[in-house]
């Protein structure tokens, strides 16, 4: 009996999201194992910053403000840029979709399976998390969220297997997809051509088709490559932009479906205050026309 | 004899297996990492049939699904398959020696990691390494350690 039972909620689970709400309420039970297994290095990282001297804490006090400086000015010209953008676009009578917020969420220090890239964060739907939202850090994609469950949620990370993402280059906006590689410092560009115009360097960034992920936000970088006359695709690879294997802090980013109606100037992202945590930030580098294409899903 | 405790017990090295399972090891012992859960799944169902039973397999094989993020059911299948084996034949292999136990058990994790082959072969198209298969041996080294603990652990209990 115990088989049919299991084999019925496999299939089940394989053809529909039915059995979601059991998964949250078993998961219920089981995230206090995962919080008590990255209890150890939250303890070391906590203890590190109680006993770090107050001299190495200036000191790194002043190059985060500096860092901040920096950061502030170049925001001040990118303001003005986005209204521009925004005007122009509006004479090519495109609409735009402008707006994302995020919610940094910590990675807790557990390996799920081997062979896939998923990591699970301390967020989940109690945080509005659901899945599909694409996740960043200061450098790029890091994944999308795979799984959210009450009190933590799954990533998959863009060098899974099982994970591809539409991209495009920077310098040329050539569409293609990156696959993941299963090795995090690897991605693989299997559909592009040997005459493809790609060189080694160039900037792969999210071209925002199949609405997962928002246009323009940097995934990695093109590595040195041969074209093979022999075959009738070269092997392109890349490496992603964000720390993979490096990063603590992630962050989830909510996208705004809405694009803005023409010729309206945009009022600073009001943040949908479902919750506190969310912080609204100015992040949408336009590079394509955002248009809806086909959902491409990753499922396991 | 069997009380009301050992349940707690059981779940408690059963929350422990669970926690080794996810536990962050180094990236080389990842793969290596055995299925503790089923481990201790089989030492309960060898040394207490008649408080271990298949539905407990189940529920745990349910639990480990959750925590590990696989499709669901697949342990629970496993598991449950391998404890009917193990309540079949537990008057026959508990008076086994340890290296002669091990070899069931080994049968045990192969036929457990079968499983989950195929079903996750059945659902994502795609190779695994032949390192896929080494948690099957090293669980199965790993087998004396996790008999003579939880043998300590059943027997703390019977002496008070």
């Amino acid at each position: 009996m115990a088989l049919i039972a299991s084999i019925a909620l496999l299939i089940t689970e394989h053809k529909s999201p039915r059995l979601d709400p059991l998964r949250s309420g078993l998961s219920v039970l089981i995230d206090p194992l995962k919080y008590l297994v990255d209890m150890p290095v939250m303890v070391f990282k906590n203890t590190q910053t109680a006993i770090s001297s107050q001299t190495s804490l200036k000191a790194e006090n002043k190059v985060l403000r500096e860092e901040q400086y920096i950061n502030k000015s170049k925001l001040l010209k990118f303001d003005a840029l986005e209204k521009e953008n925004i005007r122009l676009r509006a004479l090519l009578e495109n609409s735009f979709k402008l707006g994302e917020q995020v919610l940094i969420a910590e990675l807790l220090s557990i390996k799920m399976a081997p062979y896939e890239h998923i990591v699970v964060v301390n967020k989940g739907t109690r945080f509005g998390v659901h899945a599909q939202q694409p996740v960043l850090d200061t450098n790029g994609i890091v994944g999308q969220v795979f799984r959210a469950l009450p009190f933590s949620s799954e990533i998959m990370l863009i060098t899974d297997l099982n994970h591809a993402i539409p991209v495009q280059i920077n310098r040329n906006g050539l569409l293609t997809i990156a696959v993941g590689s299963g090795q995090l410092n690897r991605l693989n560009l299997p559909f592009l051509p040997n005459n493809a115009d790609i060189r080694p360097g160039d900037l792969l960034i999210t071209s925002g088709l199949g609405g997962t992920f928002p246009p323009g936000y940097p995934v990695g970088v093109v590595d040195d490559f041969t074209p093979e006359s022999t075959k009738p695709f070269p092997a392109i690879t890349a490496t992603p932009k964000a720390m993979l294997d490096r990063n603590r802090e992630l962050m989830i980013v909510w996208t705004k479906s809405t694009p803005i109606p023409l010729g309206v100037a945009p009022t600073t992202s009001e943040a949908d205050t479902k919750n506190t945590v969310l912080k609204p930030l100015d992040t949408a580098i336009p590079t394509t026309t955002s248009k809806p294409a086909t959902q491409k899903s990753n499922h396991d | 004899m069997i009380d009301q405790y050992s349940l707690g017990r059981i779940l408690s090295t059963v929350a422990i297996a669970m926690i080794l399972r996810i536990a962050p090891w180094p990236d080389f012992m990842v793969a290596l990492n055995p299925d503790w859960v089923l481990l201790t799944l089989i030492y309960w169902t060898l040394a207490l049939p008649e408080r271990v039973g298949i539905f407990h397999a189940w529920t745990f094989g349910l639990l480990t699904d959750v925590l590990t993020g696989r499709l669901f059911g697949q342990h629970a299948l496993a598991y449950s398959l391998i404890s009917y084996a193990c309540i079949k034949f537990h008057k026959r292999l508990r008076p086994f020696p340890l290296l002669q136990q091990q070899l069931f058990i080994f049968l045990f994790l192969l036929v457990s990691q079968l499983l989950l082959f195929w079903i996750k072969s059945l659902h994502t198209p795609g190779q695994l390494p032949a390192i896929f298969w080494l948690p099957v041996l090293t669980g199965t080294v790993c087998w004396p350690l996790v008999y003579k603990t939880l043998r300590f652990v059943r027997l703390l209990h019977n002496s008070k």
